[in-house]
């Protein structure tokens, strides 16, 4: 694997699925009494969130934990940080406190990979989400559940088509799913209305639709993305009763899937805008077991980023 | 003393010997012809002799952000670059939108007096894009402005961008256009492509540009004035101008060398230093560029030279500031991309760097022919040189240049201004 995950560009399909096996490993872990593992004991963990994500933060912390690592929760939001020197001067003192391994959340796209990139810090550095660029972890716990569901657990996600419905353009889910899936052999099916789609997406790897209706009863799971307040106040589509009616995941839509199709969401729902109470809540849906699906994931990558077993670049920190 | 250049090639198309005395050349005369014991004497063998390079577009800082560059810094960087005059752009602190800061500004250059300082005035009061400033007492002004650009903000109010062109009219003034539309560029980060989606930076379109282009020839013409575009960036602009030129409207446009040399895919790395407005474009755009230029469909080659401290430059990619460094590579950049390829010839530089900007800014002491009796603003060249940037080797304050570690043939070697050496063997003379 490389040393860094900033993209999900940066996993090949092995890599991908040396992850998701080793989250299956790991995943027993939580099922234990004592949920703890000694695996990275002394070693230091840094979650740098720059951007508010309790969620995210919390299942970074956990996994952290659960590995025995020591965990730094260094939340460098509202303060001085908002100019760029701050990035590299964090760093910095990162690097000083002999951070092996940093999580970083950052508003503006990019800010992982110069981390990565400028030689100012050792450590590895982990996307936890840049602006809207990637989100790679919370790719590799969707591809995760799904291939939990539908491919008994194991292997990759050959054959499977995957709808991704929202916000494309603003969207790092979106983005680092498109990539993941494809990588693991899926077809994702980007659907939006033209506005919420990026210039370019024809070339994108997969296909894309304006019409939800016609692609929901040819895939085999659904990802409904979180429209954000800021889209709806500026022109992105007429009113949110409108984008409802049209992309809005409801209990009639859901009837028109496959029986075996799943649910996800990145969280949080806007429960009655891109999907209903009782979709969020029906069998169909796994929303809730994503999230203990980040946990697994995410111990699977720090271990494998931390752990120096198969590091290819040789370097074991 | 006199000063005695010997057997340098005039815009590479002849050799010739030129004696300058005080500020003037005296004397052209065929190569290896002239003899002078009491001129100082530098054999030009093997070297271009062109008049000294004009910018059109050069931001210079000062009043205001000293941190970044001054005047003096500024003059230091373009004599390096075979300049000997400069336009330097409104947006300092306070902005040049009155006599007054106009005036500061042209004496700031007479001070320093390494290249002629041509302050351009801003056409709204403090680049607001709502009221004129005061055009007229800039243009009456000892600093003798004709040139007037928001350079940075966009005149984008169509009534306001009608009375600005109708009303310089009066003193043979022309407004100087940075073609953005604000609203379709609204925190845009780099040209929106595939390329803009993957990376996740908000798009800057090409019709954001086009658009105005559009509207400002057709304004233009209707009001019968003269428009400059400024750092033209896409194949669609090009079209556009061509097609004004076929009807003879009074439009002229510049590229930068960035434009002509970069393109988008440097984005990928994150670095900001590569970051600049208008963006850096797709390859089918920089052909289309190099081949307006060497058609004269695009007049000029100015710099939008933009300092900008370091911190403002090495952080991410979104608060990041705009623009790059440019007075000391322009040369070299323009004969990488045209001259090395075959596009245009070292007469067509001259033009393109130095007569065709002068007649833009209406500057008699600039872009004159290299002949008896001509003020002595000269730009010599090796054309066989290959260097390769160090962007920290510079007079600039600021070291944003994106050629960093590039490799560039050609560079310039000497630069007289009024009969002085400004640079000499690569030193610039302060
Ligand atoms: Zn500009």
């Amino acid at each position: 694997m490389k040393k860094h995950l900033v993209s999900a560009h940066d996993l090949t399909a092995e890599d991908a699925v040396l992850v998701l096996d080793t989250a299956k490993e790991l995943a027993q872990v939580s099922d234990r009494p004592v949920k703890k593992l000694p695996t990275l004991r002394g070693r230091t963990v840094v979650n740098l969130f720059f951007e508010d994500s309790t969620r995210t933060r919390i299942s970074f912390e956990a996994a952290s934990k659960r590995l025995s690592a020591d965990v730094i929760n260094f939340s460098a939001k509202g303060s001085s940080v908002s100019k760029g020197e701050s990035l590299k001067d964090t760093a910095q003192t990162l690097q000083s406190m002999g951070a092996d391994a940093v999580v970083i959340r950052h508003g503006s796209s990019g800010a992982p990979y110069l981390l990565a990139t400028k030689n100012w810090i050792d450590a590895i550095v982990i996307n936890a989400g840049d602006g809207t660029h990637e989100h790679p972890t919370q790719a590799l716990l969707d591809a995760y559940t799904i291939r939990k569901h539908l491919k008994n657990n194991e292997g990759d996600l050959k054959g499977l088509k995957i709808a991704i419905v929202g916000d494309i353009l603003h969207s790092r889910v979106a983005r680092s799913n498109a990539i993941l899936l494809k990588t693991l052999g899926a077809t994702p099916i980007m659907v939006a209305p033209p506005t919420l789609l990026p210039v370019g997406i024809d070339s994108w790897n997969g296909e894309y639709s304006y019409d939800l209706d016609e692609v929901l009863p040819k895939v085999d799971a659904v990802m409904m993305l979180r429209v954000q307040q800021e889209r709806m106040n500026a022109a992105y589509f007429p009113t949110t009763r409108e984008y409802s009616r049209n992309f809005g995941l409801n209990a009639q839509r859901l009837k028109t899937m496959q029986k075996h199709a799943l649910v996800l969401h990145p969280g949080p729902m806007n429960r009655g805008m891109e999907i209903t109470a009782e979709v969020a809540d029906s069998t169909n849906s796994v929303v809730i077991e994503q999230v203990a699906n980040g946990v697994s994931v995410r111990m699977a990558v720090l271990y494998l980023l931390l752990g120096g077993t198969n590091n290819e670049s040789g370097e074991n920190n | 003393m006199s000063i005695l250049l010997k057997n340098g090639s005039l815009k590479g198309e002849k050799n010739v010997d030129i004696l300058i005395e005080k500020d003037l050349i005296v004397k052209v005369a065929p190569g290896n012809s002239i003899k002078d014991d009491k001129a100082e004497v530098f054999d030009l063998t093997g070297l271009i002799v062109l008049p000294g390079l004009v910018d059109l577009h050069t931001h210079l800082r000062e009043p205001g952000r000293e941190d970044a560059e001054t005047v003096a810094t500024g003059s230091a960087a373009a004599a390096r670059g075979g300049f000997t005059a400069v336009h330097a752009m409104a947006n300092t602190l306070p902005v040049a939108d009155t006599a007054g800061v106009v005036e500061q500004v042209w004496n700031l250059g007479r001070k320093v007096g390494l290249v002629d300082v041509y302050p351009v005035g801003a056409v709204t009061v403090g680049l607001k894009g709502e009221n004129l400033a005061e055009l007229s007492a800039m243009a009456e002004s000892t600093a003798r402005v004709r040139i007037f650009s928001d350079d940075g903000f966009c005149v984008s109010d169509s009534i306001l961008m009608r009375r600005a062109l109708e009303y310089v009219k009066a003193f043979d003034g022309v407004i100087a256009q940075h073609a953005q539309d604000p609203r379709l560029t609204q925190n845009a980060q780099m040209n929106e492509s595939e390329l803009s989606g993957k990376l996740g930076l908000t798009g800057w379109p090409a019709v954001a540009e086009e658009a105005i282009v559009a509207r400002d020839v057709l304004l233009t013409e209707h009001v019968k004035s003269k428009l400059h575009i400024c750092h033209a960036s896409t194949a669609g602009t090009v079209e556009i101008l061509r097609w004004a030129k076929e009807k003879k409207v009074n439009v002229t446009a510049e590229v930068t060398p960035h434009h002509l040399f970069l393109s988008e895919v440097h984005c990928q790395s994150y670095d900001a230093k590569f970051k600049v407005n208008p963006p850096l474009r797709t390859d089918k755009d920089i052909q289309e560029l190099r081949k307006a230029l060497a058609q004269g469909v695009i007049d000029v080659v100015a710099t939008d030279h933009a300092p900008h401290p370091t911190e403002d430059k090495e952080g991410e990619w979104s608060s990041s500031s705009f623009g790059m460094t440019g007075l000391e590579t322009a040369l070299s950049v323009v004969a990488t991309a045209m001259v090395e390829t075959k596009l245009m010839s070292w007469s067509d530089v001259a033009r393109v760097m130095s007569e065709k900007p002068a007649e833009i800014g209406q500057l008699s002491d600039h872009g004159r022919p290299i002949a008896e009796n001509e003020l002595a603003n000269l730009c010599i060249v090796d054309p066989k040189a290959s260097w390769k940037v160090d962007a920290h080797d510079t007079h600039s304050l600021s070291s944003n240049n994106p050629f960093h570690d590039m490799t560039l043939k050609s560079k310039v070697v000497h630069t007289i201004f009024r009969g002085k050496f400004t640079m000499k063997s690569g030193q610039v003379q302060k």
